[in-house]
């Protein structure tokens, strides 16, 4: 059984929630446990707080998100269209960040990496950024 | 009209309920909801204009009824701790539940606050 949602929302923190909750009810169907829905919730909440902090850092722009099933495997991308990523293997590494004066912790891509089964990033300066990722649901 | 119902609700969303008390030199912070980018810096405002009201040395993070963070809410410890321990304070975390509490190890965070 496979399944296709695609969202677009204003670059605006308080539009995190809303992805958050988008995220939660495509997998539901998924019969997830409580750990799994937590897992691509706080994946997803930051990737799209990155998208909106980093990639447009202030400016006005459009978060788009993607989410797909093939039966128990979710993928979810989240795309910006703004500055993009320079070096995507140090802004991987735990606790790097651009951003320490507005008290980032560089963990967003950490917790992605470690609570969903693959992250991948692509990013190309003054282009955009779109990070996708998977996770099996109910691998109980 | 309907602008202003939704900019009223929003309002309300925007300032999470908090709660704040002094316990034997503690001041404990006990938010309700979900920690994120756009709580936490409300957050961040409220708890350092309460800190600085307040005698209290240390500071206690009650997330008892915290039922969402990402690495927004790290930060915002991170934060609160960097100055509570230049006035040579302590930074307590009690109470997170189980998704809370792997966000918290994934960080390390348990490496520099005590968790009660
Ligand atoms: N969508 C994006 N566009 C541009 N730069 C990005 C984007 N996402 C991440 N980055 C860069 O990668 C760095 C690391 O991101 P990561 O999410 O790991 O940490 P952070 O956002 O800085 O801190 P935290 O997520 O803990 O609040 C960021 O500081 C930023 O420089
Ligand atoms: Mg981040």
């Amino acid at each position: 059984m496979t399944n296709h949602i695609k969202v677009e929302f204003e670059a605006k923190e308080s539009n995190v929630s809303f992805a958050r909750l988008v995220a939660a009810g495509f997998i539901a169907p998924l019969d997830p446990t409580v750990d799994e829905a937590e897992d691509v919730k706080v994946a997803v909440s930051e990737a799209v707080t990155n998208a909106i902090v980093h990639g447009y850092d202030k400016r006005e722009g459009v978060v788009y998100m993607e989410a797909f099933s093939y039966d128990n495997t979710v993928m979810i991308s989240v795309r910006d269209t703004g500055y993009g990523i320079e070096d995507i293997a140090k802004a991987k590494e735990p606790l790097f960040t651009t951003k320490p004066d507005e008290e980032r912790s560089g963990l967003g891509f950490t917790v992605m990496e470690s609570f969903m089964d693959s992250l991948h990033i692509e990013s190309k300066i003054d282009a955009g950024t779109t990070v996708t990722m998977t996770k099996r649901i109910g691998s109980r | 009209m309907a602008l202003n119902i939704i900019k009223r609700t929003y309002e309300r969303m925007k300032a999470m309920e908090l709660e704040f008390k002094v316990l034997s030199n503690s001041l404990v912070i006990k938010p309700k909801g979900e920690i994120d980018s756009e709580s936490a810096a409300f957050l961040r405002r409220k708890i350092d204009l309460e800190f600085e009201c307040t005698a209290a040395k240390n500071m206690t993070f009650d997330l008892t009824e915290v039922d969402f963070m990402d690495s927004s809410g790290v930060g915002l410890v991170i934060g609160r701790y960097k100055k509570v321990a230049a006035l040579g304070g302590e930074v307590r975390i009690k109470g997170a539940n189980r998704t809370v509490a792997r966000i918290i190890e994934l960080s390390g965070l348990g490496r520099i606050v005590k968790m009660i």
